[in-house]
């Protein structure tokens, strides 16, 4: 890795590049590769809800339960699906490439402020469930680590194990029978109290009280998963030879292990944080059901049974958005992690 | 006036399972308590909650309480008036003549009249409405020679029967001083609707809830007693079952929780299972045979397969008792019409075999007759454990069924477009008149594409005359009479068999009174629904 910086003792005015400007190719590098996965991820929600049986018109009507020929023509002229499959793409991929969502046709409302209003809560529940398995499995699993074959790594291991087996469903309901309905500590779901009057504190709190069951359900279900990370990094790194070194030079115990064990160990959990933001984001169906809230999750399902396409395709491209966002910051913090992957290495790479 | 004989034993029919409503009868007639806010669960979102355009139970649900109809059913009197007092058919069945109520007014102060009424008729019902445009299909104009008075003139003579028993679902008025002109199919009123009824659309939070709130210059004096209605959407069963536990909802409906919950929820002390209310939108589990298959085609394996069929099993283990047996496509609460003298086939497995045989289909080699693909309706829990009893049942006499599974999209364009089935089991709705959504499914000669109609294939001369004859006999007992007979028909030649019949159930917190006092209660408009402090 060429240090550029320390050895130019004076910036010049043609210099390599600055921190900022790096920073600007790193992103339009990025984005730039987004393009085709966003493309990719349209043509294929047309492609699937096109061989799905059934049309948006056919949804509607197996929910109002009547209906005749010529209403159910009416309605296909009214949802732009009586025209030709190559004239329907036409329309859809013109209007997404001007950044038209659209109009959904289950909502009777633009894409876009449906997505909106429910992106809020989807990324509030998301963020705080990855957040939480992640630093629980960076806990745990460090723990198991350093007490590798001993009865805690055993229990800690054999627990997250068990959690990551069941149904985030039954969890959910399971928590919800007893924290809500036997021991009534928190709500059954929603993510605010009904006609509380609360100032912006106390209203805050609610909405946290609501998240409780919720966030833990879908963080315990992953936890499994960065606890063995953590475990197994923490084990490899525990045995490279800059702990000896370190041990060696009689760096103080519990510094070798944060500093020369711990912040590599790290890496594999940050890659898998920016894996799960995709997996969660579809995880959340479930959770978002049992706990009534209105998030992306539900609303992709039910996109997909009224074969509502703007609104499915809107859901899904906002999703990919969030993925690659998510990962754009995961690249970013390995180099806070870790020097070796600094941004200039996309130079020299 | 006219009225229907729903009669006294309707309201026997409402058996409210509750041991505390009655072990204390007299809790019951305490005075009504105005205030309060009732919350309920509900797990859809309609795109169009206006009820004159959708005439759907999971509009009327919501949409009920804010826009009336002309009058709704009634345990006591059979139809109730509300905004229409009475109403008589001509002679000659050209017109029918509305008296309407005066002082009524819409929610925005207007007055209700004639005009509104004719506004609804002619451009809503007859054009845009799901069901009305097949009733009111003749409707020709209405004259409104005064403010309270509307004559509704066909262009063929219509039985006042069939429009009287149609008054309840598909008559839902809206303000014509608001819609005029508008493009109804976009118009911001389908989903903030006004009306004249005892509640106002207050508030959607999309994913969260609807709110209603008392609409204070309501018609009918000193109601409603409720101060607000709070639809609160729950989409998982056990979260509703949760929440009626907590408290954090007073009601659920339209059998929102598992059936098989029922029992546990009502021994909870506070909690009461209440199965009326529903009599007026009771819905049939159907075996719809497809007649394009040459098998079933023959009238002695579509017999066989009755046969082979247990009625009881299905409302034992399926239905968990919540069902009746069907003698055919009406359902005994409808008294009128209701004739129990038809063929029946009692389930004989041996006497299926013996038809198959008979039918030129013995058991091959592996003791398989046929192969039959079934598409059980995908919506509720008991049309698809239906599906399932039917695989088992026929595999039984020889015939080995394979299930296909769809989404409810899927299995509309399946069943009734490309008609890609051998059996479905369907759950069609009792409308109070044949006419209404039960004829249609023996109707022959429909455009493939017309949901929860005949797209069996099935097309006989003597049924298209009884079920022309049933829309055109003026005179009621005759008409009712025409309507025997198409039972009988319908279960000689059995195009489809009717398997059961069921009502929704509702469960509900104690301090909840007026639960289930008409036979469209959740479709109703809840005006004298209050909520009990004393608890």
């Amino acid at each position: 890795m060429t240090q550029t910086g320390p050895t130019t003792p004076e910036p010049l005015p043609d210099a390599p590049p600055s921190g900022a400007a790096r920073f600007a190719r790193f992103l339009i590098g990025r984005i730039a590769q987004a393009i085709p996965v966003l493309a990719l991820v349209a043509v294929g929600v047309f492609v699937l809800l096109e061989l799905a049986e059934g049309d948006a018109v056919d949804a509607y009507l197996a929910g109002i339960g009547a209906g005749d020929a010529a209403f159910s023509a009416e309605l296909r002229e009214r949802y732009g699906l009586g025209d030709s499959l190559g004239a329907r793409f036409l329309t859809y991929a013109t209007r997404l490439a001007q950044f038209d969502l659209g109009y959904s046709v289950a909502f009777s409302r633009d894409v876009g402020a449906v997505i909106l209003e429910r992106l809020p809560n989807t990324l509030l529940m998301m963020v705080s469930a990855i957040l939480l398995s992640a630093s629980m499995g960076v806990i745990l699993g460090g723990l198991a680590a350093l007490r590798r074959g001993g009865p805690v790594d055993a229990g800690i291991t054999l627990g997250a194990l068990i959690l990551n087996a069941t149904p985030g469903f039954w969890l959910g309901l399971l928590g919800i029978i007893l924290f809500a309905v036997k021991l009534r500590w928190l709500p059954i779901g929603g993510l605010s109290t009904l006609d509380a009057e609360y100032g912006p504190i106390s209203a805050t709190l609610d909405v946290a009280r609501h998240l409780v069951l919720p966030v833990f359900t879908l963080a315990l279900t992953y936890l499994a998963l960065y606890v063995r990370l953590m475990r197994g990094a923490m084990i490899d790194t525990g045995e490279a030879l800059w702990v000896r070194a370190a041990r060696a030079r009689g760096v103080p115990e519990r510094s070798v292990v944060l500093r020369h064990i711990g912040r590599p160990a790290l890496l594999p959990v940050v890659t898998m944080i920016g894996l799960q933001s995709g997996t969660l984001l579809g995880g959340s169906v479930v959770i978002e059901t049992v706990f009534s809230i209105p998030g992306l999750g539900s609303l992709a399902f039910e996109a997909v049974t009224q074969r509502d396409l703007p609104l499915l395709a809107g859901i899904l491209l906002a999703g990919t958005l969030l993925v690659v966002t998510v990962n754009i910051v995961v690249d970013l913090l390995y180099g806070l992690l870790d020097p070796r992957v600094r941004l200039g290495a996309w130079e020299t790479a | 006036m006219k009225k229907l004989s729903w009669g006294v034993g309707h309201g026997l029919s409402v058996v409210l399972v509750s041991s505390a409503l009655l072990a204390a009868p007299a809790l019951a007639q305490d005075a009504p308590v105005t205030g309060g806010t009732l919350v309920v669960a509900n797990d859809t979102e309609p795109r169009n909650l206006n009820p004159a355009i959708v005439a759907s139970n999971g509009v009327f649900f919501i949409s009920s309480k804010i826009v009336e109809p002309l009058a709704e059913m009634d345990y006591e009197t059979g139809l109730k008036p509300l905004l229409a007092e009475s109403w008589e058919a001509s002679e000659d069945g050209l017109s029918f003549t509305l008296n309407l109520r005066q002082g009524v007014t819409f929610s925005d102060g207007t007055p209700f009249t004639s005009a509104d009424v004719a506004f609804s008729a002619m451009q809503v019902w007859k054009e845009k409405q799901n069901i009305g445009r097949q009733i009111f299909a003749n409707l020709e104009a209405v004259d409104t020679p005064d403010d309270h008075t509307a004559v509704l003139r066909f262009s063929v003579p219509t039985p006042g029967q069939l429009i009287e028993n149609a008054l309840p679902a598909v008559t839902a008025v809206l303000p014509a001083h608001l819609l005029e002109g508008q493009d109804l199919d976009e118009a911001d009123y389908n989903t903030a609707p006004i009306g004249t009824g005892p509640f106002v659309f207050t508030e959607h939070k999309p994913g969260e809830l609807y709110r209603l709130s008392r609409n204070e210059s309501y018609w009918q004096e000193g109601l409603p007693y409720l101060d607000q209605i709070v639809y609160r959407v729950l989409p998982d069963p056990g979260a509703k079952a949760a929440a009626l536990e907590t408290g954090d909802i007073h009601l659920t409906a339209f059998s929102a929780v598992p059936l098989t919950d029922m029992e546990r929820l009502d021994a909870i002390d506070g909690i009461s299972v209440v199965t009326g209310g529903y009599e007026g939108i009771t819905y049939n589990i159907t075996l719809d045979f497809n007649h394009r298959r040459e098998e079933l085609a023959n009238p002695l394996v579509r017999q066989a397969i009755a046969h082979a069929i247990d009625q009881r099993f299905l409302i034992d283990v399926v239905f968990l008792g919540y069902a009746t047996a069907a003698t055919g496509p009406v359902p005994p609460t409808a008294e009128d019409f209701y004739t129990s003298d038809t063929a029946s086939y009692a389930f004989e497995p041996a006497r299926a075999e013996e038809l198959l045989d008979e039918a030129g289909y013995p058991r091959g080699e592996n003791g398989t007759r046929f192969s039959l693909r079934l598409r059980p309706a995908p919506w509720f829990q008991q049309t698809r454990d239906t599906g399932d009893y039917v695989r088992q049942a026929l595999a039984a006499v020889g015939i080995d069924v394979e299930i296909v599974t769809a989404d409810p999209g899927g299995h509309i364009q399946a069943v009734y477009t490309d008609h890609d089935f051998d059996l479905a089991v369907g759950s069609p709705v009792w409308r109070n008149d044949p006419a209404i959504s039960t004829t249609i499914l023996y109707q022959g000669g429909l455009a493939a594409g017309v949901p929860f109609a005949n797209q069996w294939g099935y097309d006989s001369a003597a049924m298209n005359e009884i079920i022309a004859r049933g829309i055109s006999t003026l005179d009621t007992a005759e008409r009712t009479e025409v309507y025997r007979d198409f039972q009988r028909l319908a279960q000689e030649e059995l195009p489809i068999l009717f398997l059961t019949h069921f009502t929704f159930i509702s469960v509900a917190r104690d301090e909840v009174r007026n639960v289930a006092n008409n036979p469209r209660w959740a479709t109703s408009s809840w005006a004298d629904s209050w909520i009990s402090a004393g608890q």
